[in-house]
């Protein structure tokens, strides 16, 4: 990876330039009506201390969900985060249940299927609110035209396999690869009833290399667990050679602490996983929510994201980690969360059709 | 039901024979009686006809709530419904016959004869009774996953069989059924030891100074005075069994089958289908009461009453050298529910990756760090379910007494079905119920979702069936004349419970309230459904954890929860006025 980070960031912009995002259809209704870009005051700060605390809905790994939770905290001493962690299909189905009995406990929230802030968007869930970083440091089509969410963070969902039970020159190079009849019972999956991240991947799949691939998979015998952030333990425990699909940064964490595991960016192209965050119209503790998305997205807690937690940035600032390999020069699959939303309960209903759970 | 109802009927009090005043005296208290207790007949009715009633309105209409059938149209002919419903029978009927032939023996060996360190062997199923079934089974993950699971691993390296040699596979069917056995046995042992612990040696001394055999002895006064006892626990073990969530939800899924409540849960994602789920629920429920009604039949018309006003010591069997094997036999069970998977548990918490033996190299402390330093939902986890586990416990024991002395005494009209409303929870699924608690109180007039109260309204429903089978059992074997002497004496029924029966059920009562304590600990079901950010419990935070794979934390926090859930029992036990002090015999 080169040095200089504008040209790193210049080859990050370019290749999501040739992975156009759905982002920009979700404002058609609505052009420029973001608010102006708001700065952190003292006058915010002491009334988020006088709250407390905010509560994070996110579907993020937990360790580097906590771990920006404490950056927050030690950041401003008096308000705390309180993290709640689930699948993001989980956590939509939280939110929708808990607004349906008039409860607003989530005071922001992230979701790795970007389809949920167009439902929650439409449903009037989120109120308008632009950090500064944002406003500044974000691409346009990384910005709701309304200002109602940006994207927080992204991350590829990879193949990936043990270096323990795989040689490098036997290991899949594409999705192809594994349906080849040696690895049956020796694959990890995470399923998209559970994770936004799978969701989000097995669209992407699915309309690329038709259904017919899941339907091949499915005779794999593979390992079925919920969360994209699964099968990558899975493969450092030794349970399992190989995922189908799982996390990006939940690789690199794994090899930064020297666990033998390597991604695999599959021939066909990898799925793109954006995550937004938003403020929630009906927070609770609504002046510790804006402290914290402005926090979300400043440069300090975004280059934390990527350093600490192995996910990509959009902040033009952040520098990539050296030893990754960079988003320009990954084939991405194009992410289109409008059809992700129209499609979901398609998607999980043919998927528990071929893999029974 | 009792056998002994001819003794119980009302008007036993003569009232000839009582000076007036205390006629009066004992009549108007009586009223406050009939008072309470009707409070708790209501309270009882709108716990579980409540939800029930959701349950049963959703069950049979669609969306709009019309009328409809289709539910049941989808269940029975949908395969993805059947295959459950077949896969769930097999095991609940696999593990309540596994339990009952482990259970059993263990109960006899512990209660009846002279097997060394028989407390200790109690102590112990009681510590696989304390460990949440759920957690039980990431331990077992941790032990005998195909590839990962330490007894795989040691085999391979033993055997020096090939890495893809398997020995074990805990996620599969018999995998399952074995790991729920492991965590439902203890409810048939604990059945089992106390009904022995009760007979008392003079029936059997009896049967021996009669020319009886030992083996006679045990056929014709032992084994059928045991008898109740038993069918109750096969009972317990295929209800628990057909109702669990946690275990299948953690071994069924990697395995790629469903049970009923993963299939009920799975209805509950976006976008849920609660009339499909309602339905598939009744099913259960009607089983619940063909089965309850079958015991009733095959028990209920035996007398089992064994505590008089007078028995004797129960007379333990001497073994001699068998003590041993005994004792062996007893522990080698043991390596199963607690100390292979206690084992696990200690070394994924210290070790850098939980499928590696830890040594002092892997030794870390990070896990633990992790989980009380940076996990932010720790401490409000564990507060929640302290306080409710406490809380449920104390108002479950007082319902559950109060009805299990009216139905075992036949005091009140329509006793039978306070019984039948008491028993029937038992087969809501626990997720069932939390959505039947859900529709319930998300909508006026009174709002309790998001609340601790809807938790507790939850885990007092679920646990109230064993709390009251546990506090009927011991009625039953508890002879009337105590309570008729205080009756005849002038006392209400509510002193006469307060003074007499109450005292000589202190044990009993101490045991039910740990019993709900712990089962309160252990919930996930219908907890993973109520809770809010606010609300979260242990058990549901370490499913959480469990989706996204973090083992290590996840035996940091069940290592704690264990501990704590221990001190609580000890210290129950240890209260002054209960368990220790009162004995039921006259030595």
């Amino acid at each position: 990876m080169g040095p200089a980070p504008n040209c790193t960031r210049r080859r990050i912009l370019q290749g999501l330039a040739a992975a156009p995002l759905a982002l920009p259809m979700l404002g058609r209704t609505a052009v420029a009506a973001a608010p102006p870009a708001t700065k952190v005051t003292p006058e915010l700060i002491a009334a988020a201390r006088k709250e407390g605390k905010a509560i994070w809905y996110t579907s993020v790994d937990l360790p580097v969900a906590e771990r920006i939770g404490k950056a927050f905290e030690s950041k401003y001493p008096g308000v705390a985060m309180r993290v709640e962690r689930s699948g993001a299909e989980r956590l939509f189905q939280r939110i929708g249940q808990e607004y349906a009995s008039n409860i607003h406990a989530v005071d922001f929230v992230n979701s790795s299927d970007a389809a949920h802030f167009i439902v929650w968007k439409r449903d009037g869930l989120l109120a308008p609110y632009v950090p500064e970083d944002v406003a500044q440091h974000y691409p346009a089509e990384h910005r709701d035209p309304d200002g109602l969410f940006a994207t927080w963070r992204a991350t590829l969902s990879v193949i990936g396999y043990s270096t323990k039970l795989v040689k490098p020159e036997e290991a899949p190079n594409s999705f192809a690869d594994l349906l080849d009849p040696k690895w049956s019972g020796k694959i990890v999956k995470a399923h998209p009833g559970y994770s936004g991240t799978i969701m989000t991947a097995t669209y992407q799949v699915a309309r690329d290399l038709g259904w017919e691939y899941f339907e091949k998979l499915s005779a794999q015998k593979i390992m079925q667990v919920q969360s994209a952030a699964d099968p990558p333990k899975k493969l450092a425990l030794g349970e399992r050679a190989v995922m189908a699909d799982g996390v990006e940064y939940g690789m690199f964490l794994l090899k930064d602490k020297g666990e033998p595991v390597e991604i695999v960016y599959p021939a066909e192209g990898t799925p793109l996983i954006i995550g937004p965050n938003g403020v929630m119209k009906k927070a609770p503790n609504p002046n510790a929510a804006r402290l914290a998305q402005s926090f979300m997205f400043s440069l300090e807690c975004q280059q934390l994201m990527v350093d600490f937690g192995g996910l990509r940035s959009f902040h033009a600032l952040v520098k990539e980690k050296t030893g990754r390999k960079p988003l320009a020069e990954i084939k991405l699959m194009k992410d289109d969360p409008a059809a992700v939303e129209k499609q979901a309960d398609d998607i999980k209903a043919r998927y528990t059709k071929y893999f029974k759970v | 039901m009792p056998a002994s109802a001819g003794m119980t009927s009302e008007p036993i009090v003569t009232v000839e024979a009582l000076p007036a005043a205390a006629e009066r005296a004992s009549r108007s208290r009586f009223d406050a009686s009939g008072a309470v207790m009707a409070l708790f007949a209501a309270a009882l009715c709108l716990l579980v006809v409540l939800p029930i009633a959701w349950l049963v309105v959703f069950a049979f209409t669609d969306r709009a709530r019309n009328v409809t059938l289709a539910n049941f149209v989808t269940l029975f002919t949908d395969p993805a419904f059947v295959e459950p419903l077949l896969t769930t029978l097999i095991i609940a009927t696999s593990v309540s016959l596994i339990c009952c032939l482990v259970a059993a023996p263990m109960g006899w060996i512990v209660a009846r004869t002279d097997v060394p360190f028989a407390r200790t062997i109690r102590m112990l199923v009681m510590a696989s009774f304390v460990t949440p079934p759920f957690l039980g089974a990431i331990a077992w993950e941790l032990l005998a996953a195909p590839n990962s699971g330490l007894l795989n691993q040691l085999y391979r390296a033993a055997s020096g069989a090939g890495p893809d040699t398997v020995l074990f596979n805990i996620y599969s069917l018999p995998g399952l059924i074995f790991v729920i056995s492991c965590y439902t046995f203890p409810y048939v042992f604990v059945l089992v030891a106390n009904a022995l612990d009760r007979i008392p040696g003079d029936l059997e001394d009896a049967s021996t100074m009669l020319g009886g055999s030992a083996w006679r002895t045990a056929r014709r006064v032992t084994i059928p005075l045991a008898l109740p006892a038993l069918a109750a626990g096969a009972l317990v073990a295929f209800l628990q069994a057909m109702t669990l969530f946690g275990s299948p939800a953690i071994l069924a899924l990697p395995a790629g089958f469903h049970t009923m409540t993963t299939k009920i849960w799975s209805l509950f994602q976006y976008p849920p289908k609660p009339e499909l789920a309602a339905a598939a629920a009744l099913p259960l429920l009607l089983l619940t009461v063909a089965l309850l009604r079958a015991q009733a039949f095959v028990l209920g018309r035996r007398g089992y009453t064994v505590i008089g006003g007078k028995s004797g010591a129960p007379r333990l069997v001497r073994l001699g050298w068998l003590r041993w094997p005994a004792l062996a036999l007893a522990l080698a069970m043991l390596c199963l529910p607690v100390f292979l998977p206690y084992g696990a548990l200690v070394n994924a918490a210290f070790s850098r990756i939980p499928s590696q033996l830890m040594t002092l190299d892997t030794l870390t402390l990070h896990n633990v760090k992790f989980v009380f330093f940076e996990l932010s939902a720790t401490k409000l986890a564990m507060k929640n379910t302290f306080l409710l586990g406490a809380l449920a416990a104390t108002c479950g024991t007082l319902l559950a007494l109060v009805i299990a002395y009216l139905t075992a005494r036949a005091a009140v009209t329509g006793h039978r079905v306070l019984g039948f409303l008491a028993t029937a929870p038992i087969a809501i699924p626990g997720i069932v119920l939390g959505v039947g608690l859900f529709l319930a109180y998300t909508r006026g007039p009174i709002v309790l979702y998001g609340t601790l109260w809807i938790l507790l309204l939850a885990y007092l429903t679920i646990e109230l069936p064993a709390a009251y089978q546990q506090l009927q059992s011991s009625f039953r074997a508890l002879a009337p004349e105590l309570e008729e002497a205080s009756r005849i004496l002038g006392a209400s029924r509510l002193e006469t419970l307060r003074t007499i029966t109450a005292p000589l059920l202190g044990p009993s009562l101490v045991a039910t309230w740990c019993f709900i304590f712990v089962a309160v600990v252990r919930e996930l079901s219908a907890a993973v459904i109520l809770f809010t950010s606010e609300t979260k419990v242990l058990s549901v935070l370490i499913f959480d954890l469990k989706e996204s794979g973090d083992l290590a934390a996840i035996s940091v926090l069940g290592l704690t929860m264990l501990i704590l859930t221990a001190a609580v029992i000890v210290a129950a036990n240890r209260l002054p006025g209960f368990g220790g002090g009162i004995r039921l015999r006259n030595n």
